[in-house]
């Protein structure tokens, strides 16, 4: 198997399993270096927030809510709880989907249950973090998320990987069901390491007029990532939308996209994809299928080259099956212009300097709907990231 | 006048894309001085600029910039930037995701200049969390241009054709703008140079030049009273200062 093969298909046997890790049994035994990492990814414990949950390698090491109507476990604990969860279990998501899925049901590290009860909405956001400690292992968890009728959840989700690890494997099955009238907004921020592997195998059904807005930021090295969430608006005035903002360090291997399926009429869909290589690889793609009338969808990939080394592909598909759809996508890979570095050079920025601001700027992406404190989460990742490129 | 030369190009030659565009430029602008710069399209009023400013297509091939007596001519922009040079751009490029006050607090560094003061006496302090220029009608270009230079403070000004593109009412507030900028209203002694090119003149009744150029296929032909130069291109046109005899001979 070539090197980049296994960059590509990372093979579950290379790895340990997580539950052989050095688990913490509580917050307090991780060090100030590992706070230190986690701030990085935003894990703040004085922000506010409505629930936090913290697992690393198999282990829940830290599940808080607090207001009524938010329910957050351990999805262990939810499955022993509540036998309705069949219905949403392994639906949106096949199980044999490949054999990261088939792996994740035949041996389980856990995960996080989110339940928001009808017509609550929170204003805080809810955080979670997945942790790789243990060198060399792989977790593998799933992830069940529910907002019924009339509710709104806003949850960020941290990874990350212990500031001594290298190596690990991050399979992270992620179910999403948006009830009729309800909003999620789901943002992840990925800080993991140069020799980590992630295979997130998401799944989403939005009802009638609810909305999904999910955005995907990884500005740092890592082996690879191979990610195409599937999402079904099955009910009318549905809406979902994705946004990704990337940076493919050289030897990173970035495959990111996703699929809609617009079901619905009056149902819309929106990919936005910013990727900028320094010398890796980053795949954009986008997937929209209109399946009913009256729907509106559009694509937009927009690469920024500043190596030689390394690519950026930017995938766009469209399928319509009805007259009366508005679908379209525009994709645009290039460098940087100098005429703009010039242009800031004039104000007197340095070269180093303009370049890095028409970075940032680039992966300044505005999401319609997101919340400004998640925003503004983004942008804190990529001002931090910018000092790096 | 026995004013220090704030700037003083010495038979200067340039190439853009292979091509001589200067031929033999001086000039000497004294500390506090506006110069005007006159001349046809394409005979190289804005590369002369540009190559004041020091951007790397432009390529001297003999001669020399010099600024505060420094010899700059190998310089990179933003260090003529840092020594206090600054540029009004004709056709400034948007900088996308880019806040224009997140621009202007770099510009700034550490001069202690109030932004929003300044952007609310001109009327523009609706733009500052815009992406920079993105959309902007010419008129905001430039109001945009000069804010940016207001922050950035430089003592000498380079000014491409300021009012191109601007309708009357513009013009009045641009115009107070390079007014500010080269000091004019003030009564103390003027620290701030300015050289502009303008096509109409319009600009000039509201910033009065000391001495005005006339450029023809990349050399000065002549100089001299600006409002008398720029009235003699309007009756006679160029062909006028091709033959006229103030014409300085090398």
């Amino acid at each position: 198997m070539s090197e980049k093969d296994r960059r590509i298909r990372p093979r579950i046997e290379d790895f340990r399993p997580a539950k052989e890790g050095r688990i913490p049994r509580s917050l307090e035994e991780l060090s100030p270096e590992e706070w230190a990492r986690l701030k990085e990814v935003g894990i703040e414990p004085e922000a506010p927030r409505e629930g936090e949950f913290f697992q690393a390698d198999a282990r829940v090491v830290h599940c808080r809510t607090l207001p009524e109507g938010l329910e957050l476990l351990p999805i262990t604990e939810a499955l022993r709880k509540y036998d309705w969860i069949e219905e949403y279990w392994w639906k949106t998501v096949d199980r044999d989907k490949d054999e990261y899925t088939r792996a994740t049901d035949e041996d389980l590290d856990d995960g996080y249950f989110i339940r928001v009860l009808p017509g609550v909405r929170l204003v805080y956001p809810v955080q979670t973090c997945l942790y790789i400690r243990t060198p060399g292992v792989v977790q593998k968890v799933h992830n069940l998320i529910i907002v019924e009728e009339g509710a709104e959840l806003n949850l960020i989700t941290a990874c990350t990987t212990h500031p001594g690890v290298r190596s690990g494997f991050h399979i992270g099955v992620s179910e999403f069901y948006v009830k009729r009238k309800g909003k999620l907004t789901f943002t992840m921020i990925h800080n993991w390491a140069d020799e980590t592997y992630v295979r997130p195998r998401t799944g989403v059904r939005v009802e009638e007029e609810g909305t999904y807005i999910s955005t995907y930021v990884t500005l740092h090295p890592v082996a690879s990532v191979q990610s195409m969430p599937v999402c079904r608006l099955v009910g009318e005035g549905a809406r979902a939308v994705f946004g990704s903002v990337v940076v493919a360090p050289r030897n990173s291997y970035l495959d990111l996209g996703a699929v809609v399926s617009l079901e619905a009429p009056n149902s819309r869909a929106e990919i936005i994809s910013r990727s900028v290589s320094t010398g890796g690889e980053s795949i954009a793609r986008g997937h929209l299928i209109g399946r009913a009338p009256q729907i509106k969808a559009h694509l937009e990939c927009q690469g920024l080259m500043l190596s030689d080394e390394g690519a950026i592909k930017a995938i766009p598909q469209l399928d319509a099956y009805y007259a009366h759809v508005d679908m379209s996508h525009e994709a645009a890979v290039g460098k940087i212009a100098q005429e703009e570095i010039e242009y800031l050079m004039a104000r007197g920025l340095s070269e180093e300097e303009a370049t890095s601001l028409i970075v940032q700027g680039f992966l300044s992406v505005r999401i319609e709907g997101l919340p400004a404190e998640l925003q503004k989460r983004i942008d804190q990742a990529v001002a931090l990231a910018r000092q790096g490129l | 006048m026995g004013k220090e030369p704030w700037l003083e190009v010495r038979d200067l030659w340039v190439e853009v894309e292979g091509k001589e565009v200067l031929k033999g430029v001086s000039l000497v602008l004294p500390r506090g001085e506006t110069h005007a710069l006159f001349g046809r399209n394409g005979s190289g009023k804005t590369t002369l600029l540009m190559t004041i400013m020091g951007f790397p297509a432009y390529k001297v091939r003999h001669g020399q910039i010099l600024f505060k007596g420094e010899d700059i001519t190998s310089l990179p922009p933003y260090e003529r930037a840092k020594r206090g040079i600054g540029i009004m751009f004709q056709r400034p490029p948007t900088i996308r995701g880019v806040k224009l006050r997140e621009m202007l607090k770099l510009c700034a560094k550490d001069n202690g200049i109030r932004i929003e003061e300044l952007a609310r006496e001109f009327g523009f302090e609706g733009f500052l969390d815009r992406d920079v220029n993105r959309g902007f009608s010419g008129g905001e270009l430039k109001k945009s241009e000069l804010l940016q230079l207001l922050i950035q403070d430089p003592d000498l000004v380079l000014l491409d054709e300021p009012e191109s593109g601007v309708d009357m009412q513009n013009l009045q507030v641009i115009g107070r703008m390079i007014r500010r900028l080269l000091q004019k209203d003030t009564h103390r002694p003027r620290t701030k140079s300015g050289l502009i090119i303008t096509h109409t003149g319009f600009i000039l009744q509201f910033v009065p030049a000391d001495l005005g150029y006339v450029m023809i296929d990349g050399t000065i032909y002549c100089q001299g009273n600006p409002q008398e130069i720029f009235e003699g291109i309007q009756k006679h046109g160029y062909e006028e200062c091709i033959s006229c005899l103030r014409r300085i001979e090398e």
